[in-house]
């Protein structure tokens, strides 16, 4: 740590107004800020100080998501064992799921600071940390044979469109992440959808041990799978199994509990809110029972019973981590409540009505984020009525 | 009452009127900087819409469509007038438009001082003309099916600028590059719903 301090401490003045590499303060800047509590103090506004800035809010984000990224290396070797019939060590494993996901990482950190460094230098504003977080989810939410191209250019796009039109971090409206694997999912379906994708190799034709299918469990009910089953049809999955996720679909998105420790995590440093990401939760539970109750015999879908709609497919991923982005969801109070439960239940809805996609979590939340500043304007509004109203009241008297 | 449900929810998110088809872009671009004036304008474009598409449902059915006028004289079998839709339409909406503005300020004041100054724009909305004109190609089968098409086209509308107009709201605040400022960030915009009304694309009742 002295060291690193006593680098930066050094090689302040050559980046400074005047110095050698004075156009390069952003970039100073941003590594100063990572590793130290920048010296300089607030000049205006609010003066509540906190040791807690957007960069460590971000970091803690970043920690919470660990145990889904280490989960889903794990899940990727070891499905890719299962597909060839041969077993590893737990090391072994997880390396292999390490090799493929550390690619996916690195082109989607490069790809998003590349586009943000030049819009530094472009427009002058600060490194904004926001993208350690988004640089972090994309790889998280896409399959892992994506091919590294797409990867780039849906980051590039998302980064681009989704936040640097916009300003920068803090003012984007959709969720930047999303955006990227919208776009992916949009622009080349074929490698973001179907039964080959989610497993390692199956789409380059390697050779598969007989009767391996590498569908999600969504994908499997769609086709009329009534029992969720992972690799094999006979590998039955109990709900035990469903919390530990050892089953296809995107690199993060499947174990509920490496995402339970990240939800405790995120709820214990107040990152995120309690309150989106339970009413996420209630949203989708209310609306599968509705569905359950009036679902026709023979719809799987919507008959799985309301808790499995919890557990499988990118629900609790997105309710965790990407429902709760404090910067596209609902600003206010009441707001964030609706703007959960109304994520919940159209992403249920997509799921269990909309043969056209298996997963509806991502549409359900992109769709929130471009209302959250309507239902922030109804809150805000009937707030300032009811306030009306009583100020009337009294008056009167 | 399934099919116009079906029919209700299709128009408002899966044809939306901005998103799937582009219409009525004039207005939804030109009066979204402010939820209140956006509502406003959406209530009037749903409540022209909700007349205008069953008034041109009768025009058509009993003037227009071929073999319309048989219930005239048996001779009009073979007559085909839907060449004169277009100039037809919009001579109904623009008088429709002209009517409902002269009741509405007769009758109801306040709703007239609410929509007063949109209902002359709307008479040459696209969107208005558009939710006739889909009313005729997709051959609804009566009267009700044709009002709740209206109605739901017109709730997708007013959802659509709604949604732009808040989101207009908050991004007054934020740092956009000077050129993409007004209508550039607003095309942007308008891109991203578009992309989230894609969840929609494919539902069936």
């Amino acid at each position: 740590m002295k060291i690193i301090e006593n680098i930066i401490r050094n090689t302040k003045p050559k980046f400074e107004k005047g110095g050698k590499y004075e156009k390069w303060l952003p970039v100073y800047e941003s590594f100063e800020t990572f590793f130290f509590v920048p010296a300089h103090t607030t000049k205006q506004g609010s003066h509540v100080r906190d040791a807690i800035d957007l960069k460590r809010s971000m970091m803690m984000v970043i920690i919470a998501l660990l145990p889904a990224l280490l989960f889903g290396m794990w899940n990727i070797g070891s499905l890719y064992y299962m597909s060839i019939g041969e077993t590893h060590s737990l090391i072994e494993t997880f390396w292999f799921g390490f090799v493929k996901v550390l690619p996916l990482i690195l082109v989607s950190y490069g790809v998003g600071l590349g586009v943000e460094f030049i819009f530094v230098f472009l427009r002058g504003h600060e490194i904004n940390e926001g993208f350690l977080v988004s640089g972090m989810l994309i790889p998280l939410i896409v399959p892992v044979d994506v091919p590294l191209w797409m990867l780039a250019v849906a980051t590039a796009f998302a980064v681009l469109i989704g936040k640097e039109a916009f300003g920068g971090t803090g003012m984007n409206i959709v969720n930047p992440a999303l955006l990227a694997r919208a776009f992916l999912f949009f622009a080349y379906p074929a490698q973001m959808s179907g039964n080959t994708v989610w497993v390692h190799g199956i789409s380059d034709g390697k050779v598969l041990v007989d009767g391996f299918s590498g569908e999600t469990i969504l994908g499997q009910k769609i086709n009329g799978v009534t029992q969720a089953y992972s690799g094999f049809v006979d590998n039955q999955l109990s709900t035990l199994d469903l919390l530990i996720g050892n089953y296809a679909g995107s690199v993060g998105e499947t174990s509920f509990i490496a995402i339970a420790i990240g939800a405790i995590i995120l709820l214990y440093t107040g990152i995120a809110s309690f309150r989106i990401m339970f009413s996420v939760f209630a949203g989708g539970f209310l609306m599968a029972s509705l569905l359950n109750a009036v679902a026709p015999a023979g719809n799987i879908l919507m008959n799985t019973p309301a808790l499995e709609h919890m557990l499988i497919g990118g629900f609790a991923f997105g309710a965790v981590f990407m429902a709760t982005d404090p910067v596209t969801a609902a600003q206010t109070g009441k707001g964030k409540w609706i703007y959960g439960f109304l994520i919940g239940a159209f992403a249920i809805i997509i799921r269990c009505l909309n043969p056209a996609y298996p997963e509806g979590m991502m549409l359900a939340i992109l769709f929130m984020n471009v209302f959250s500043p309507l239902i922030d304007h109804v809150v805000i509004q009937s707030n300032i009525n009811k306030r009306l109203r009583r100020a009337k009241v009294s008056h009167v008297k | 009452m399934e099919q116009l449900l079906d029919i209700f929810v299709r128009s408002i998110f899966i044809d939306n009127m901005v998103f799937a088809y582009f219409l009525g872009m004039c207005s939804y671009l030109a009066v979204s900087k402010n939820v209140s004036t956006a509502a406003g304008l959406g209530i009037a474009v749903t409540f022209v819409l909700v007349i205008t598409v069953p008034v041109n449902y009768l025009l058509n059915e009993f003037v227009l469509k071929e073999g319309a006028l048989v219930w005239l004289s048996a001779g009009f079998k073979e007559l085909d007038l839907s060449f004169l839709s277009f100039i037809m339409f919009i001579a109904v909406i623009a008088s429709i438009v002209q009517l409902v503005e002269m009741i509405v300020e007769k009758y109801s004041p306040t709703l007239y001082s609410s929509l007063g100054i949109f209902l002359p724009l709307i008479a040459v909305n696209c969107a208005i003309l558009g939710g006739s004109l889909f009313m005729q190609e997709r051959e609804y089968q009566n009267l009700a099916e044709a009002t709740v098409f209206g109605f739901g086209s017109g709730i997708g509308w007013l959802l659509a600028i709604v949604g732009i107009a808040a989101i207009n709201e908050k991004i007054k605040y934020s740092h956009i590059p000077p050129a993409l400022r007004g209508l550039g960030i607003a095309f942007l915009v308008t891109g991203l719903m578009g992309i989230a009304f894609m969840s929609f694309m494919g539902i069936k009742l």
